[in-house]
């Protein structure tokens, strides 16, 4: 039993994952049963790989001890830097990658700045959200582009088959979460990540090439969403200016929820799932309840508070039941 | 005469202004265990961290069992058998006894470029002895470093510069912060050294612990070394009488 306690304790995803079952319970009920119907489901399902893929990134970076607040800016510029390379006569394939390339320069910077000014990325990557946004306006010359009406979207956001529950780029979002949590617990990679974020001296001491170790996480985490943003341009059609703002803060949120430190060291990609999952959840379920949209971000502010404190005494918890079973 | 394992030649190392190391010279033999002692500012750090390739001396050489060396970051002095433990212990709390003895030196199953799939059951399998090797009872290699008293922390980081062979284990500070309980037992590992066949470099502010475990005392102070003897030569009061 206690063995069960502690497993619990130290991973706090499960704990947000009981609190997600708890909220589809609820919300089944307050909505009359309409949350968990098929279309209902399907809708959700739709959105969940964008914001979840950005949640993944930023993650990663906050494991290894960095953060990001340009994704909601970069998820907007990629898919809008692809539709004007697009109308240029570029190739798809040509132009996503460019797109890619610019997000991976864009975590670069962040990273690179950050390091060699020795700034909080909390403000370099304030910057960069401003930067990207504005970059994002310019290049969209006032209006969105008009996207080619030919586009792969069967690769990235048609449904798997007519009447499927999921798209694809759910099928992409399950790949590349399996890849992420593999990268971290399985691979030497992942173990510098995590021990960089951790305690940066000792990984340094180590032989770690800490710097490096950031910079690689700054420019996953830029393309990971970009990627993401690019997902949900071709769901939608059009490359929007303004997509993705706020979103920086809900990945951010949806981190923490699943049980990421913010100091660092701390956090899985399942977690950063589960807590995209609940912010889904709360959404969702309060508009079909008919509840005032308004409170939306009440709640998420809730949980985020809320997530913080029970991982910080849940961590100490955990520590107690240790050194009692020594006694 | 055995060839010394760590040579220095004429080191000086300035921090902006600051001459922090002037012209040291030191040799050290395969199995000696030397306590380094001095106040604060005089040099030991500095000199130290050269070593340990953190930082690079301005002139002056390093020699590794008589041979040259350019020491340019951690790694390389790990290469050459080097190890180091400071103060503030080099180990990641928020990860696992297992994953802490192998940062940056994981076992892989395979790899591109050096990156690739930890072998974690060697990991595991590994750690296992060779925290027992140090005399050290832990419970389990998962256990999180977080987890250990900052004694056992010190045992951890002694098991994994012996694991990894390293002919030379500097300590720097290793005692500072913990209770004279856990400083014993850390000064029990610095005494176990010549049975396991390495040689030790032991910074620390107390006299007394130096001279329980050491065979020889070296002293800085303002950049340079400023006395040398065997332990038995020599006196608390003899070295406390020139600081
Ligand atoms: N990174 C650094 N930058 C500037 N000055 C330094 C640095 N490290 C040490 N010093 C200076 O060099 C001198 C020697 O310091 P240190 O080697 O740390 O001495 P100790 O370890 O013997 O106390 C001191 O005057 C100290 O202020
Ligand atoms: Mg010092």
């Amino acid at each position: 039993m206690k063995r069960f306690l502690k497993i619990y304790l130290d991973k706090p995803e499960l704990a947000g994952l009981a609190l997600l079952i708890v909220l589809l319970a609820v919300f089944q009920v307050k909505s009359n049963g309409v949350l968990l119907s098929f279309e209902n489901v399907r809708g959700v399902m739709g959105l969940l790989p964008e914001m979840a893929l950005v949640a993944i990134g930023v993650t990663i970076l906050m494991i290894c001890g960095e953060f990001d607040l340009s994704v909601g800016s970069v998820f907007a510029l990629m898919p809008m830097s692809m539709a004007v390379i697009l109308n240029s006569g570029v190739p798809f394939t040509a132009a996503v990658l460019l797109g890619l390339a610019i997000c991976a320069v864009i975590g670069f910077v962040n990273g690179y700045v950050t390091l060699q000014f020795s700034i909080p990325s909390f403000i370099t990557t304030l910057g960069m959200l401003f930067i990207a946004r504005s970059l994002t306006i310019v290049i969209s010359g006032g209006f969105p582009p008009l996207l080619p009406s030919d586009l792969p979207t069967w690769l990235f956001t048609d449904y798997i088959w007519q009447g499927a529950l999921f798209r694809m780029s759910f099928v992409w979002f399950v790949g590349i979460a399996v890849l992420a949590a593999a990268l971290l617990s399985l691979t030497n990679f992942g173990n510098w990540i995590r021990a960089t974020g951790g305690f940066n001296e000792a990984a340094a001491s180590m032989g770690i090439p800490v710097k490096r170790v950031k910079i690689i996480c700054f420019m996953l985490c830029s393309v990971l969403a970009g990627f993401a943003g690019l997902l949900q341009v071709l769901r939608l059609g059009s490359p929007l200016p303004s997509i993705g703002e706020g979103l920086e803060l809900q990945a951010v949120a949806a981190a923490v929820i699943g049980g990421t430190a913010l100091a660092g060291g701390i956090g899985t990609v399942f977690g950063a799932i589960i807590g995209t999952l609940l912010i889904r959840t709360i959404d969702n379920g309060l508009v079909l309840s008919r509840v005032d949209a308004n409170w939306f971000k009440f709640a998420i502010g809730v949980l985020t508070m809320f997530a913080v404190i029970a991982n910080a005494w849940m961590g100490k918890m955990s520590r107690k039941i240790k050194v009692e079973a020594h006694k | 005469m055995t060839t010394p394992v760590i040579e220095c030649r004429n080191l000086q190392k300035w921090y902006s202004g600051v001459h922090a190391l002037k012209n040291v010279n030191l040799t050290i033999h395969p199995g000696e265990t030397v306590g380094l002692v001095g106040d604060n500012g005089a040099g030991k750090s500095t000199l130290i961290k050269i070593l340990s390739g953190v930082h690079h001396q301005d002139s002056g050489e390093v020699l590794i069992e008589g041979r040259k060396v350019d020491l340019r970051s951690p790694k390389d002095a790990m290469r050459h058998g080097l190890e180091t433990i400071y103060q503030y212990n080099s180990m990641v709390p928020t990860m696992s006894i297992a994953r802490n003895l192998f940062i940056g030196r994981e076992p892989l199953k395979w790899s591109v470029f050096g990156f690739g799939l930890m072998d974690q059951k060697r990991m595991r399998a590994e750690s296992v002895q060779a925290i027992a090797d140090v005399d050290l009872h832990l419970r389990s290699p998962d256990a999180l470093v977080g987890e250990l008293s900052g004694g056992q922390r010190q045992g951890v980081a002694i098991a994994r510069a012996m694991h990894f062979k390293s002919k030379v284990l500097i300590l720097d500070e290793p005692t500072n912060h913990l209770s004279v309980k856990e400083t014993d037992k850390v000064i029990g590992f610095v005494r176990g050294l010549k049975a396991q066949g390495l040689t030790g470099i032991f910074i620390s502010h107390n006299m007394q612990h130096v001279f329980q475990s050491c065979d020889r005392i070296v002293a800085m102070a303002r950049g340079e070394i400023v006395f040398d003897k065997p332990t038995a030569a020599t006196s608390i009061d003899e070295v406390h009488a020139l600081l």
